[in-house]
């Protein structure tokens, strides 16, 4: 007996009894969409983490300043300046794991050019910053060591930035007012969209650091030239750990704090973070693909339950069967082919309502959504095992029926 | 002639609960290729038992069973599925048709079993439902045919795959007397074809159009004897003018 003629006879039970049918792929249906859109929930908001941790840098850490107490008042943490830019040399120089350390400081500046005028963020730091960050250039070019003597008036810009006050027009080599200096743009900055907080990391101006701090933001021009945090890229393959006790050790002794004295800084390991957040997230798409293949298994179960009413309610047409000449494994593969073709189709639909369902929770919800073939093949795989291995029991038990006893069965 | 079917001390027994059943208790028969045989017996007698028995349906507690000259009484499972498949056609009291489903696809199983590629089942399926006078409704389903077309259609596949025999368990039980013999005028001319036919019934009116009659009782064969057998054909128009003459 060739499959297409088991196949056809399969089609055929499965049209007599329409509803029956329908009901029964109905939990095989739910199962595969369900498992379908929660993998596409779940893979969404990986893939959302995933592009931040891209975005802010991989392997970075920011050393802000600690807190301190005043007179029994704790003020918070960057209350205290004490980073200087001699800490990031030292940074970059005597440990080995670092690949670069910047130092970085902000304050925010009104900028003019021509006849427009935009307030954004203003960013005083090394070449080091970018190259910590993984911030390349779109056009023109980034800052390089000369830059960092003598405080030339230059500056590299965010899209966004570059879009409030050029439109479409290249902003190199324009020059702009910040807080009243005219500054020369050098370069644009490629695109980086919003930082994990949301916040539009490409409406920012960066200036060499000296030049920010003596000529625009006008801080003290101590000996010391403290800085607002350093930024810190560990080299890739170091232990993130092991380099951060590196740098705490360090800070400890520059700053000569004693045994058992509280650090007067504070370390931000921010890769981490977003790194133990796609930890958790991965554990939730498991968590709920789990859940969601509960109900393909449940749908399995129907399907075993149907099976088994079919083979009571068919005994005299396996009976019948048998006479004209089907032998055991005949019948055991008609009861099997029709189990499996149940939970395929069942399946089919339940891929076609998983694909709606993702799109359309995307759509309300506005969550992410990642659709992958992995997933859909997954689940039509799973449904056609689960035919299987629920539609075995039932087809045995009718393969093993005696023919006079099934030609009788009232 | 060459003996089709010979059984020798065959035997069945049952084990109902607690009791053992002695159905057939050693049978020995030699049906001749081209008999038509009736199989008569009160309920009980064994009858039915060693129809399942000649049907390959069952297996013997003992004896053996010749089909064609090999003993099938020791074989099992899918060598007496094959041997069903191949050799005999059955023919039921209750038809026994697949519902929803076409005379012609009904007409087509034995051949889907037998391995038969889908135009060969179709032509043969075919040409068995315009013997037995149903070229018409090939398409039909059970349930939109008569009882006699549907035994007509249950005949048709007992034939397609050419068996040696035909077995028929009480094939009138569920037909009125005018349909019966039809029937039976159609199994008669079958024979005379040179289909062997073996009919199991109760009825006297039925057993009486075979040329062989075997009685069973308790197990054992009581009575064999060779019949003047009616013809069918010829009753069939006394019937019919009898039907007609009151109108």
């Amino acid at each position: 007996m060739t499959l297409s003629a088991i196949l056809r006879i399969a089609l055929n039970a499965l049209r007599v009894n329409k509803l029956r049918s329908m009901l029964t792929m109905l939990g095989i249906i739910i199962g595969v969409a369900a498992v379908i859109t929660m993998i596409a929930v779940g893979r969404g908001a990986q893939a959302r983490v995933q592009e931040q941790i891209k975005s802010l840098g991989s392997n970075l850490m920011i050393l802000i300043p600690g807190s301190t107490t005043s007179s029994g008042v704790r003020l918070g943490a960057g209350a205290l300046q004490t980073l200087t830019e001699d800490d990031a040399w030292a940074i970059q120089r005597d440990i080995p794991e670092i690949q670069a350390a910047a130092p970085v400081i902000q304050g925010s500046a009104q900028l003019i050019a021509g006849n427009v005028n935009w307030s954004t963020r203003l960013y005083g730091v090394s070449p080091e910053y970018f190259e910590a960050r993984e911030w390349t250039i779109s056009s023109g070019r980034l800052f390089d060591a000369s830059d960092m003597s003598g405080a030339p008036k230059i500056a590299v810009i965010g899209q966004t930035t570059a879009q409030q006050l050029f439109g479409d027009e290249d902003p190199v080599d324009q020059v702009i007012r910040v807080r009243n200096v005219p500054v020369t743009i050098v370069g644009l900055l490629a695109r980086k969209g919003q930082s994990m907080l949301g916040q539009d990391q490409d409406d920012a101006i960066f200036m060499p650091i000296a030049t920010a701090r003596n000529r625009v933001l006008g801080q003290t021009q101590g000996r010391l030239r403290r800085v607002g945090s350093i930024s810190i890229k560990v080299r890739p393959g170091a232990d993130m750990k092991f380099a951060e006790e590196r740098v705490r050790e360090l800070m400890r002794q520059r700053h000569r704090l004693q045994a058992g004295q509280e650090d007067s800084f504070t370390i931000r390991n921010l890769t981490e973070i977003l790194q133990a957040q796609e930890a958790s997230s991965r554990v939730m798409t498991l968590l709920l693909a789990a859940v969601a293949s509960v109900s393909l298994l449940v749908g399995g179960i129907g399907i075993m339950n149907i099976m088994l009413v079919s083979v009571t309610e068919r005994t005299r047409e396996i009976g019948l069967r048998m006479a004209v000449g089907a032998r055991a494994k005949d019948i055991l593969k008609q009861f099997l082919v029709e189990a499996v073709t149940l939970s395929l189709i069942g399946g089919l639909i339940g891929v076609a309502l998983g694909l709606a369902g993702s799109l359309a929770v995307g759509q309300l919800s506005g969550w992410r959504i990642t659709l992958s073939a992995g997933s859909i093949v997954l689940a039509v795989g799973f449904a056609a095992a689960i035919g299987v291995f629920f539609g075995y029991y039932p087809a045995r038990k009718a393969s093993r029926l005696l023919p006079i006893e099934a030609l009788r069965y009232e | 002639m060459a003996a089709l079917i010979e059984t020798r001390e065959l035997a069945k027994e049952y084990v109902m609960g607690t009791n053992h059943v002695r159905a057939l208790r050693g049978v020995s028969v030699s049906i001749d290729a081209g008999a038509f045989v009736a199989i008569m017996g009160p309920s009980g007698s064994g009858k039915s038992t060693f129809m399942n028995l000649l049907g390959c349906l069952d297996s013997p507690s003992a004896g053996d069973y010749f089909l064609a000259g090999d003993n099938v009484a020791r074989l099992t499972g899918d060598a007496l599925a094959a041997i069903r498949n191949r050799r005999i056609g059955f023919v039921f009291q209750q038809f026994n048709l697949l519902a929803r489903t076409s005379a012609l696809e009904n007409v087509q199983l034995p051949l889907l079993y037998a391995g038969a590629s889908a135009e060969e089942r179709r032509t043969r399926a075919e040409e068995r439902l315009r013997e037995v006078g149903l070229g018409d409704r090939m398409d039909h389903h059970p349930a939109q045919l008569s009882g006699g077309q549907q035994q007509r259609v249950a005949i048709a596949r007992a034939l397609v795959n050419d068996p040696l025999l035909i077995l028929a368990d009480e094939p009138t039980g569920a037909l009125d007397t005018v349909t019966s013999v039809e029937l039976m005028a159609l199994l008669q001319a079958l024979n005379r074809a040179g289909k062997t036919i073996v009919v199991v019934t109760h009825e006297h009116d039925i057993a009486a159009f075979a040329s062989r009659i075997i009685t069973f009782r308790d197990g054992h064969v009581l009575e064999d004897r060779a019949n003047a057998a009616r013809d069918a054909a010829q009753l069939l128009t006394t019937l019919v003018r009898e039907e007609e003459a009151p109108a």
